[in-house]
Formats: structure tokens, sequence, C-alpha cells
């Protein structure tokens, strides 16, 4: 690693997070999600380099960094959705609760079970809003009562108020915001223990984005929440750890967030968030 | 004189530039008409001379006559369309039963499962299937299918009959469906496979719950296409079908409704409303005799039955359409 910071226990940093970003009534967070040396090509052209990385539980962890760093390559192979990528080849450990997901008798679609994930662009299915949200519990035999959960989910994702007497609508009848939010309702439904989130309100006008951020925020309580973001005011604003990727899909600084955008250790960290590069 | 102070040039072009484009217009519009007229006036004389042949047999007789048998030599002639009817309609849903399955699962391998390779491969192979001419699928009917079948399933089975027809007509139509299916299913954008996988979806439940319905649309439109093609096509079922208008015997299923045993009708030569035109177009009649006009009527039954088709399956389309 070409950092210290990184190497220090998630532990220790985040009491610090917790006087500096003034939740009070965290307690020191065990690891969720770890990397260890992981390389990762796209045919002969390696996307991640080398990345060791342990990722808080029930925290937000804001990956960083410009465009082709590897960011997003890096998010998806916690829930291997990179597998899908024909030409895309792994090398390294990424450990979900302990457990290697690249083992040989690990399955993908119990891990993704595991892994809620929200993308870009907000991509709802052509169904209804309760179908939306219940697809996950109905794939995964969820046994419980599938409205109330449904409702649970669209609460917890702020969209409740909004589309209660519409449930049965299209979820493509919402506009772009709220379409993004019943997403992450979606996601948060069958109780995942993390939620991935790849730039979620880079399709989104600022108002809309900012609800997504104070639901981020909320789902930090329950969930581990990794996400991928290109506006650095938005990583400074809603994650307790920050990892900086530079170009090469190198992980280049990892720390607490206010370590990161008040005082880098790395002069490229510095020079990339006071916008001289990237 | 310099440039930057001169007025940009927007004077409207005359001449030959708008005659032009004026040409286009109307070259485009001429051929969209042609089309149109094309339809129109197969509709009016197929109408027009359907009401000459409704003159002389009375439309009822014609609907519910359980005989066929146009031409006046020996014995004597009946226009009854039923057992066509009942010959177009057995072999189209036994078309349908082959086509449909194996075209849509076609479609969901080869839009979801291939790898790009495969698709590569077998999609134009596929399409080489629709350039087979139809007289070739027909004497493969009755040259291979139908010992086939002897052999295996139907000892009974007749060296002309509508099974092995109908097999044929819906291997025929396959590559409608496959091909037309796969395009809607390509459509489907990436996103809304990428959602069901991340929420642990495995590749059926993402080809079946999602895919498929997104695209139902699409693949209701080839299924029309293919049952269409299915109820029209005409040689294969002269080759291998035979072409005896018989009439099946109608038995009483509970509660006296009357009911046809599907046996009765695939094991056996039949003839379907192509193949009676097909014969009475074949023969030496002369125009303005009767057999001659009931041409017109039996190719005003056939349009009806392609469009009570059509207009069920937009319904069926419409009730489970998922846009996206």
């Amino acid at each position: 690693m070409s950092n210290t910071s990184s190497d220090t226990t998630g532990d220790e940093s985040l009491i610090t997070t917790e006087v500096e970003t003034g939740s009070t009534q965290r307690t020191p967070a065990r690891t969720a999600v770890a990397a260890r040396d992981l390389n990762v090509y796209y045919g002969d052209e390696q996307a991640i380099d080398d990345v060791t990385i342990e990722i808080p539980e029930k925290r937000v962890t804001a990956l960083i960094g410009p465009s082709g760093c590897g960011k997003s390559t890096f998010l998806r192979c916690i829930n291997r959705m990179n597998d899908m990528i024909e030409v895309c080849r792994v090398e390294g450990d990424v450990e979900f609760g302990g457990k290697n997901v690249y083992d040989d008798d690990v399955d993908p679609v119990a891990l993704r079970r595991k892994i809620g994930m929200v993308f870009q662009k907000p991509n709802p299915f052509p169904k209804s809003i309760r179908d939306n949200v219940a697809y996950g519990l109905k794939i995964q035999g969820y046994d419980g009562d599938v409205d109330e959960r449904v409702e649970e989910s669209l609460k917890a994702a702020a969209l409740y108020e909004e589309v209660k007497d519409q449930l049965d609508s299209s979820g493509l009848d919402l506009s772009g915001g709220q379409q993004q939010r019943l997403c992450i309702a979606r996601a948060i439904a069958p109780d995942p223990e993390v939620v991935l989130m790849d730039e979620p309100t880079s399709a989104l006008d600022p108002v809309a984005a900012s609800k997504i951020e104070d639901l981020i925020d909320d789902l930090a309580e329950q969930y581990t929440v990794i996400i991928v973001t290109h506006n650095m005011q938005q990583a400074a604003r809603i994650s307790d750890r920050t990892a900086v990727f530079l170009t090469g899909g190198r992980l280049v600084e990892y720390d607490d967030t206010p370590k990161i955008f008040e005082d880098p250790e790395e002069q490229r960290v510095e020079d990339y968030i006071t916008g001289k590069f990237g | 004189m310099t440039d930057s102070t001169e007025s940009p040039d927007l004077q409207r072009r005359n001449g030959l530039r708008r005659l032009k484009e004026g040409t286009y217009g109307g070259l485009f519009a001429a051929c969209a008409a042609i089309t149109l007229l094309t339809t129109v006036a197969i509709f009016v004389t197929l109408l027009s001379d359907a009401v000459v042949f409704f003159q002389e047999i009375p439309i009822s007789e014609f609907l519910t006559g359980t005989s066929w048998s146009p031409n006046p030599s020996g014995g004597g002639q009946a226009f009854g369309v039923v057992p066509l009817l009942i010959g177009t309609i057995v072999v189209t849903i036994t078309a349908a039963f082959v086509s449909l399955p194996t075209g849509t699962l076609t479609a969901i391998y080869l839009s979801e499962y291939a790898t790009s390779n495969a698709r590569s491969i077998l999609k134009p192979l596929l399409e080489i299937l629709a350039g087979i001419p139809t007289v070739v699928y027909g004497y493969f009917a009755l040259v291979y299918v139908t010992p086939a079948l002897e052999a295996t399933l139907f000892p009974e089975i007749g060296t002309f009959n509508a099974l092995s027809a109908s097999i044929m007509v819906g291997i025929m139509t396959i590559p409608m469906v496959s091909s037309i299916s796969e395009d809607a299913m390509s459509a489907v954008p990436d996103e809304l496979r990428q959602a069901g996988y991340g929420l642990g979806a495995t590749k059926f439940e993402v080809s079946t719950g999602i895919v498929v319905p997104a695209s139902i649309s699409g693949i209701a439109s080839s299924y029309i296409l293919a049952v269409s093609r299915a109820i029209g096509e005409t040689m294969i079922v002269v080759v291998a079908m035979g072409a005896q208008a018989r009439m099946p015997a109608v038995r009483e299923a509970a509660f006296g409704v009357p009911f046809i045993n599907p046996a009765d009708v695939l094991l056996e030569s039949g003839m379907t409303i192509t193949v009676a035109m097909v014969q009475i177009a074949g023969g030496d009649l002369t125009g303005g005799t009767i057999p001659y006009d009931s041409m017109f009527a039996l190719g005003l039954a056939l349009f009806a039955v392609t469009l009570v088709m059509n207009v069920i399956s937009d319904i069926i389309a419409e009730r489970y359409r998922e846009e996206y």
C-alpha cells in the first residue's frame, strides 16, 4: 500500500469519526467487507491494482476518484456482478463476513441476496410499485407478510407517503428521484447486510439527490453502505470513511472522511480533492 | 469586403433543390399508396365476387354446410365451409403448439443464455430455415415425417395426414417467432437485467420474470405473424395433407356439447381453406361459375379468421404489456 493510514485498524479511526460527525451512539464497527491484494483485469487491461481495504459495518464508505479509476469495478467485485463480463478476471480475495466471495463454493446468486445494489440510472422494473419492491422477496421465497415488508421498505426509503395510494401503478410513472428511492426500497426489502450504490444520484436533480443523501444517512443505522460517487461534496457530506482511487485502479488513500478532505497524507489526493486534476 | 460583416446567407433556395425534395416526398408517398391501394383492391374484389356467390348459395348454407364438393361432375355440388374451417383451425393450432413454445424458448436462449459467438452462428442458421421453399417442407413431411410417425407413435396414420403437415408448418414458422421475439428481448434495457441479478435472481428468473414480461408485445407480434402465416400456408398442406374435404365425426361430449376428436382430423387427410382455393384455381373452371365465385367467399372467410386471430392476440398482448 502506498499510504500508512489505510493500514490502521478500522476501530481506532472510527472513534474519531463519531466525534467529528456528531453521531454519538455508534460503537466501533466490525469489518463487513474486505479486499486483500485484489487485482482485476478486463482482458489485458488492469482495472484494479493490488487493492487492500477493510470496510466497516454499518457505516457509509465512499469510493471517490476520477473516471476510469476502478471504483465502480471495485464495487461490482463485492457482489460479483463482474462475473457477467466475459473478459473480466479477478485475482485476490474479497471477503464478506470473513468468507472469500471468490471461493469455488460460493454461489454468486446467494451472495447477491445478502448484498443489495442501487445503480446509477434508476432502473425500476416495468411492473407495479408493489411488485418492484416485492421482487426480491418473491425470488428469495420470503415467508413473511409480503405487503407488510413492502410497506416497511418503502417507509425506510422515505417513499411510502408519496406512493401509498398508488402501489398498483407502474414504477415507471414516478419521477426520477422517486424511481431511485423505489430502487433503494427494492434493494433493502430482502434485508441485505450491505447496500452497494453506484453513483446513485448522478442522474438526478439536486433536490432529488439531497433526499437520497438524507436517506443514505438513515440507511447506515441498519446497513453497511458502500457508495461510489463522482461528487466530492457528496462524499464529504454523507460518508464516514472515504477511499480515494486514482488512475490505474490504485487505492491511494483510505481514511476517515474529515481527514481525507481536510488533511490528506498524499499530495495527489489533495490535488484531486482541490480540483487540480480529475 | 470582409466575411465578418456580411449577414449570413439565409436565402431560400428555389429550383432544383426544392424540386428534388418534392420528388422524394412524392415517391415515398406513392410507394405507401401502392400498398394501401392493393390491400383495398383485394378486399373489394373479395367482397364483390363473394356477394355474387352468396346470391347463388345462401350465406347460412356456406357457413354451416358440412360438405365441400365444388365440382359439378359426379354427385351433387355442395359448398359447406365447415370441414375446410376445421382443417384450417386444426392445422393452425397444431402448428402453433410446435412453433410458439419452441420459437419462444429459442429466443430466450439466444437473447439471454447464448454467448455472443453461439448467437452469431445460430441466428443466421435459423434464418436459413425461413428461406427454405415451402414445397420442400411439404415433401419432407410426406417422405420423412409421416413414415416416422407411422413407425413410432401412430401406426394407423394415413399417407396423407394433417399431423405431419401441421408439424412442418410449425417448424417453418419457428424462425419467425424466434427471430422477432429475440429482437424484442434483446431490446430490453440491460439495466433491468442488472437490477434482477443484483437482487440475487438466477438467469432463469431474470429471463422469465423480467425480460419476457418486458418484451411481451414484441413476442405477441411474432405469434400473430407466425399464426397468420400458418393459416395462410398452402404448399406444405397441399403436398402432405392430401386434398380431401372430409367432415370428421362430430361426437357428443358432456351436456350435449358437440365435440370433434382432434385425432380424427390429425391422422387423416383433409383440406384447408387455402387448399380448396388452390384446387379451384388450378382446375379448368371458367369465370362466372359458382365454383369460381366460391373462391372469393373462401378468401373472405380466411380473411375473417386471420382478422379474429389478430384482434385476440392484440387484446392478450395489451393485457400483459409492461412498457419500459
